[in-house]
C-alpha cells in the first residue's frame, strides 16, 4: 500500500502523461517515487516535504538531463546540482521533472524549444507565456504544486500572468544562480511559480539565501521569512501607478483590470498615484542589447567538444563547430548570439553594449526616485493576454515588444511578483506589484491581501 | 644590436597557491592523467561560476610592489572571447582596462651597466587546458584536450618596449623569476609554469608578434632567430609586416600564425558573474609582508659578510643559494664561504647543469670549509670532495678518508723535497743559474711525489730552504 | 549601417556558426530592423552617466585558497561526444 504522498505522485504522473500541455521535457519518475516514499516513512521531512515541485530545464540537475530546450544539449545529464535545487531537496521537495522553456530562455511564447510548444491550459491554441511556459503551464494544469523559473526580462512573470498563477522575480542576487545556465547573467534570477501566494512565498523562503558560490549572490544580515509576510492587510500602502506601463499596444481589457485591482486596494486601504519612470520607453532597447551581448559569450561553449550535440564526421575545428552550432541551436538564439556578437565587437561596443548599461542607470535612477514617493509600483504584467501559437513567430521584433513591462525590473535589479487580477473572455490577466531593493515583503503582503479578498485564483476549465 | 627594440608578455603560474584561481581544483597538477583536476567551474560546464582566489590576488599585489608597480583603487575581470578548445567557456576570464598593478620598473644588469626596464601591467588571468596533437598541430587528425591545467592562476607581466636584445631578454626573465621565488608564489622549475610572448622590431620596422616560447632558453633563441629574420628581409629590401608569429621550440624558427588582417577580435567585456575588487587598501599590509628582495639582500650580504659585490650579486640572484650560503657563513669565514658557494659550488653545479637544490646540505659544506681551514685537505682536496658529493652523494668525512684526500704529515713532505733534490741535480743547477721555471718544476715533482697531498705552500716553503742551504 | 549579407557572414564566422543562404538574407532583414529600433537609444543623451554593470554594487567576494574534490576522471568524461585515453577528443585545429 503506497503512503499518501507516493499515491498523489503517481496521480500526477498520470495526469502528465495523459496532457496535450507538453510541459515537461523530462520525468525524474524514479527519483521522484523514491523521494515521495521516502517522505511516507518519515526518512525525509522538510518545509517541502512531499511536494511535487516541478524545475525549469535550464537549472541543473545532477543526474537529470538539462537540455535547455535546445538540440545542442541532446543527452548533457550534469555531474551536479544547482544551489536552488540542492536547497529543494534539503527541505523534502519532490522533484517531478524538468520544464519546458523558450530555447536557452530566450524568449516569450515557449515555441522556441526543440522539443516543441507548450501550450496554455486556458487554451491550447494560445502560447503559455514564456520563456519559463512549461513551468506556468504545469503549475495552472496541476502538473506539480509549484515550479522554479528563471526570470531574465519577465520570463517568470510572463507566464504567470498569461496562465493564471503567481510568479516571484527575486532582487538580483537574492536566489542563487550557481547552476543556472547563463542567458544574460546580469539579469536574471531563479524565481518561485505557485497557484497561490503563500506557496510562492514558502518557496522563495527555500531559494533565497547567500550562496558563496555565486559571487553575485548578496549575503544579507539576517535571512528574512516570506512566508511570515502573507499578512492580509495594505492600510497606508502607498501605490505608485508608473503611467509608462499603460502604453500604446496596451489591450484595454488588461489597462481596465489592472485599474480596477488598484482601486480594490485602495479599498482595503491603500493609497495610489500615478507616477512616472521617464526612461521606461529605452528599457526595451536596452534590455535586448545587454541580454544579447552577454548571451553571445554564455552560449561559447556549447562546442561539441566536452558535452552536448556532436554530429556528422569532424573537419577541422572551425569547420566542425560552425556546423554543430548551426544544427544545435535554432533561429532565436542564433540571432541573439549573432547580434550580441556584432554589438560587442570592435568600434560598437560603445554605441550599444556601454550605451545601453548607461540606460540602465537611467532607469534604475527612475525607480530609485520613483520609490521615494511610493511604497510599491502597480503596473499590468504584460500589455495583452497570451496570443496564439505561431502569432509572433516571424516577426521577432513584434515579440520582443511584449516584454515592455517587464525588462525593466530586470535592468533595475527590482523584485516583481505577478498575480492573477481578472480575465479577457477565458484568458487570464496579470497585475504586476514591483517593490525597491528587497522589497519583496512588501510585495508579498500586498499580493496576500489582494488574492484572499478577490476571486481570480481559479483553475482552467477542464481541470 | 642597438636597433633592436623587444617587449615581453611574461605569463607565471601562480603554482606556490593551493588552489586555482577560480574553483577549489588543485594545482597540482603536474605529471598526472589528463582530466582528474577539474570541476563544473573549470571545465566550463553551463550552469558553473567562478569565484575568485583571495590569496592569487595577494600574491599578484605582491608581486607587483615588488616590481615597484602603483596597485590599483578598482580592478576587475574581463571576459576575452574567442573558440579555441583548450577555452572550456569560449572564453578566458582576464583582466583588461583596469589591470591590478601598472607602471612599474625592474632593473637589469647589461653587462656590467644597470637599466631599468618598464613594467606596463601586472595581471591575472585563468591558463587555458593542454592541447595535445598526433605529430605537429598541422598534420594532426584530431585533437586532444586535457583540462587539468584550465584555471590555473597565471599572472601576466607586460614591459614596455624597453629591451634591446635577447640576452637582456633573459636577464629580465631570470630576474623576474627570481623576483617570484624569492615572494614564494612561484615554482620555476615546474614545466610550463613560464611561458613568453615577444614584441620584436627592428627600429622604424613593423612589430611582430612571437607567441608560445614555452622555456627559459627557448626566449633567447626566439629572439635571436626572429631578429636575424628581420634582418636578413631588410637586407634584401623586403618589408616586414605587421603579424603574430608561432616559435616552433623543436625546429628552432618562427613561423606565420595569422597577419594584422586576420587579427582576432576578442569582444572584451566586464565578467558579469564576478564583482569588481577595491583592494587598494591591502597594500600596506602587503607591503609589510613582502620578503627582502634580491637587491636588497645583495647590498645587506656586501654590508654583514664583507664580501665583494659580484659575490653578493652571484648569491643573491635566486633565493635558495642566498638561504644556502647564509647558512654556511653564519658557521665559516664568511667571505672564505662566498667563495666556496658562489664560484666552486655554483660552478660545479653549472657544469652539470643542475640547480641549487640538487646540492648537498650546507652543513656538509661547512664541514669541508672546517676542514680546509685547519689544515686536513687542500683546495684541491675540497674541490674534489665537492664533485664526489654532488656525483655519488655520501659524507664528506669518509670521502677524504676513502680517497685519501688529508694533508700529509710535514716530514713526509720534507722527506719528498730532500729526495727530489737528490734526484734532479740539473734542476737545482738551473734554479741557481737564475731559471725560475726550474723551480716550479721541482714543486710539480714534490707534489707528484706526495699524490698532491702536500700543502703546496708548505712545499714552496721547505723547498726554498733547501735550496737556500746548499 | 544597414546590415549586408556579407556582415551577416562575417558575424557568423565570429559567432562560428555556418548559415545557408536563405538564413543569410532572412538574419540580414531582421537585424536591420531590430538594429533600427535600438536606434532608440542613440535618441537619449547620456554623457556623464556612469555604466551600471552590477546591479547590487557588491565587490570584493572571495573564496579562500582552499583545495576542494575534483570530478572523477569518469565524471569529468561521462557527456563527451568522443574520448580517448583519458582525454576529451576534438576535430584537428587546421
Amino acid at each position: 500500500m503506497p503512503g499518501q504522498y507516493e499515491e498523489s505522485l503517481h496521480k500526477t504522473f498520470d495526469r502528465i502523461k495523459r496532457s496535450r500541455l507538453n510541459a515537461y521535457i523530462t520525468l525524474n519518475v524514479e527519483d521522484a517515487i523514491k523521494t515521495a516514499k521516502a517522505v511516507d516513512e518519515g526518512r525525509v521531512t522538510g518545509r517541502l516535504a512531499g511536494v511535487p515541485v516541478a524545475v525549469k530545464d535550464c537549472i541543473t540537475t545532477k543526474g537529470l538531463l538539462t537540455t535547455c530546450g535546445s538540440k545542442i544539449l541532446s543527452g548533457y545529464v550534469p555531474p551536479f546540482d544547482a544551489e536552488v535545487v540542492a536547497r529543494l531537496k534539503r527541505e523534502g521537495a519532490v522533484i517531478v521533472g524538468k520544464t519546458n522553456m523558450d530555447e536557452f530562455a530566450m524568449g516569450t511564447s515557449t515555441e522556441s524549444s526543440y522539443y516543441g510548444p507548450t501550450r496554455n491550459p486556458w487554451d491550447l491554441s494560445r502560447v503559455p507565456g514564456g520563456s519559463s511556459g512549461g513551468s506556468g503551464a504545469a503549475v495552472a494544469g496541476l502538473e506539480c504544486r509549484m515550479a522554479l523559473g528563471t526570470d531574465t526580462g519577465g520570463s517568470v512573470r510572463c507566464p504567470a500572468s498569461f496562465c493564471g498563477i503567481v510568479g516571484i522575480k527575486p532582487t538580483y542576487g537574492l536566489v542563487s544562480r550557481y547552476g543556472v545556465v547563463a542567458y544574460a547573467n546580469s539579469l536574471e534570477q531563479v524565481g518561485p511559480m505557485a497557484r497561490n501566494v503563500s506557496d510562492a512565498a514558502l518557496l522563495l523562503d527555500v531559494i533565497a539565501g547567500h550562496d558563496p558560490k555565486d559571487s553575485t549572490s548578496v549575503d544579507t544580515a539576517d535571512k528574512v521569512s516570506y512566508v511570515n509576510y502573507l499578512i492580509d492587510d495594505v492600510k497606508g500602502l502607498k501605490i505608485g501607478v508608473p503611467k509608462e506601463y499603460f502604453g500604446e499596444g496596451t489591450d484595454k481589457r488588461v489597462e481596465n483590470a489592472v485599474w480596477s485591482a488598484i482601486m480594490r486596494l485602495n479599498k482595503l486601504g491603500a493609497d495610489y498615484r500615478e507616477v512616472s519612470l521617464p526612461h521606461t520607453k529605452y528599457a526595451l532597447a536596452a534590455y535586448y542589447i545587454i541580454a544579447m551581448c552577454e548571451a553571445s559569450s554564455n552560449l561559447a561553449r556549447f562546442d561539441g567538444l566536452r558535452y552536448g550535440l556532436r554530429t556528422g564526421k569532424d573537419e577541422n575545428w572551425h569547420t566542425t563547430f560552425s556546423r554543430i552550432r548551426a544544427e544545435g541551436f535554432g533561429e532565436e538564439v542564433k540571432r541573439r548570439i549573432m547580434l550580441g556578437t556584432y554589438a560587442l565587437s570592435e568600434g560598437y561596443y560603445g554605441k550599444y553594449y556601454l550605451k545601453a548599461l548607461k540606460v540602465r542607470t537611467l532607469i534604475k535612477q527612475d525607480f530609485d526616485k520613483a520609490f521615494k514617493d511610493v511604497d510599491i509600483l502597480a503596473a499590468p504584467t504584460m500589455p495583452f493576454p497570451a496570443f496564439r501559437i505561431g502569432e509572433h513567430v516571424d516577426d521577432p521584433l513584434s515579440m520582443y515588444m511584449a516584454d515592455v513591462n517587464t525588462v525593466p525590473v530586470n535592468l533595475a535589479g527590482v523584485p516583481s511578483i505577478s498575480v492573477p487580477c481578472g480575465f479577457a473572455g477565458n484568458l487570464p490577466i496579470g497585475i504586476q506589484f514591483i517593490g525597491g531593493l528587497f522589497d519583496e515583503p512588501k510585495l508579498i503582503r500586498t499580493a496576500y491581501t489582494f488574492e484572499l479578498n478577490t476571486d481570480f485564483q481559479k483553475l482552467p476549465e477542464g481541470f | 644590436m642597438s636597433d633592436v627594440i623587444i617587449g615581453l608578455e611574461v605569463h607565471c603560474q601562480l603554482n606556490k597557491l593551493n588552489s586555482k584561481l577560480f574553483c577549489g581544483c588543485s594545482t597540482r597538477q603536474q605529471g598526472l592523467e589528463p582530466n582528474v583536476m577539474t570541476c563544473p567551474v573549470c571545465l566550463g560546464l553551463p550552469g558553473a561560476l567562478p569565484v575568485i582566489n583571495k590569496k592569487a590576488v595577494e600574491y599578484a599585489i605582491m608581486v607587483g610592489l615588488a616590481l615597484n608597480c602603483k596597485i590599483a583603487e578598482h580592478t576587475q575581470f574581463y571576459r576575452k572571447n574567442y573558440y579555441y578548445p583548450d577555452l572550456p567557456r569560449g572564453f578566458q576570464i582576464t583582466q583588461y582596462d583596469y589591470p591590478i598593478a601598472f607602471d612599474g620598473v625592474l632593473t637589469v644588469d647589461t653587462d656590467g651597466e644597470e637599466r631599468p626596464i618598464r613594467i606596463r601591467r601586472v595581471h591575472m588571468e585563468e591558463d587555458p587546458g593542454r592541447l595535445v596533437h598526433q605529430g605537429s598541430i598541422e598534420t594532426s587528425k584530431f585533437v586532444l584536450v586535457d583540462y587539468n591545467r584550465s584555471g590555473m592562476p597565471l599572472l601576466e607581466v607586460v614591459t614596455e618596449p624597453d629591451l634591446r636584445s635577447p640576452k637582456e631578454a633573459r636577464r629580465f626573465i631570470n630576474k623576474l623569476r627570481n623576483i617570484l621565488e624569492y615572494l614564494d608564489v612561484f615554482d620555476g622549475s615546474l614545466e610550463g609554469a613560464l611561458r613568453v610572448d615577444a614584441n620584436v622590431s627592428l627600429k622604424g620596422g613593423a612589430r611582430v608578434e612571437i607567441k608560445n616560447i614555452s622555456s627559459y632558453k627557448g626566449v633567447e633563441r626566439a629572439l635571436l632567430f626572429e631578429i636575424s629574420r628581420q634582418q636578413n628581409m631588410r637586407r634584401r629590401g623586403i618589408r616586414v609586416v605587421q603579424e603574430t608569429r608561432h616559435y616552433d621550440d623543436e625546429r628552432n624558427c618562427t613561423i606565420t600564425l595569422r597577419t594584422k588582417e586576420q587579427a582576432e577580435e576578442y569582444r572584451y567585456y566586464p565578467e558579469p558573474d564576478l564583482v569588481p575588487l577595491a583592494v587598494k587598501s591591502w597594500e600596506s599590509e602587503l607591503k609589510g609582508r613582502l620578503p627582502e628582495l634580491p637587491d636588497a639582500k645583495r647590498e645587506r650580504f656586501k654590508r654583514q659578510y664583507g664580501i665583494s659585490d659580484s659575490h653578493a650579486k652571484v648569491l643573491t640572484a635566486e633565493i635558495r643559494v642566498a638561504n644556502y650560503y647564509e647558512r654556511v657563513a653564519e658557521r665559516c669565514d664568511p667571505r672564505m664561504a662566498a667563495t666556496w658557494v658562489a664560484d666552486y659550488l655554483k660552478g660545479e653545479l653549472n657544469y652539470r647543469d643542475r640547480d641549487i637544490r640538487d646540492a648537498f646540505p650546507p652543513e656538509k659544506m661547512v664541514y669541508i670549509l672546517e676542514q680546509l681551514s685547519n689544515g686536513t685537505i687542500t683546495d684541491k682536496g675540497a674541490v674534489e670532495v665537492i664533485r664526489a658529493l654532488l656525483d655519488e652523494g655520501g659524507d664528506p668525512k669518509d670521502i677524504i678518508l676513502a680517497r685519501n684526500l688529508a694533508k700529509v704529515e710535514t716530514d713526509i713532505t720534507r722527506a719528498a723535497v730532500a729526495e727530489v733534490l737528490k734526484e734532479n741535480q740539473a734542476a737545482i743547477m738551473d734554479y741557481k743559474a737564475g731559471k725560475a721555471q726550474a723551480f716550479n718544476y721541482l714543486v710539480g715533482m714534490v707534489m707528484k711525489k706526495t699524490g698532491g697531498r702536500a700543502d703546496p705552500a708548505e712545499v714552496n716553503l721547505l723547498l726554498r730552504e733547501s735550496l737556500e742551504c746548499t | 549601417m544597414a546590415i549586408s549579407v556579407k556582415d551577416v557572414k562575417h558575424i557568423a564566422s565570429l559567432a562560428c556558426i555556418d548559415l545557408d543562404e536563405a538564413q543569410e538574407e532572412r538574419f540580414a532583414r531582421q537585424f536591420n530592423s531590430i538594429l533600427e529600433y535600438f536606434k532608440e537609444l542613440d535618441g537619449l543623451n547620456t554623457e556623464g552617466v556612469e555604466p551600471t554593470y552590477h546591479v547590487i554594487g557588491l565587490n570584493n567576494v572571495f573564496r579562500e585558497d582552499v583545495v576542494e574534490p575534483s570530478l572523477p576522471q569518469e565524471e569529468a568524461l561521462r557527456n563527451a561526444p568522443k574520448k580517448e585515453k583519458g582525454y576529451f577528443k576534438g576535430p584537428r585545429i587546421v
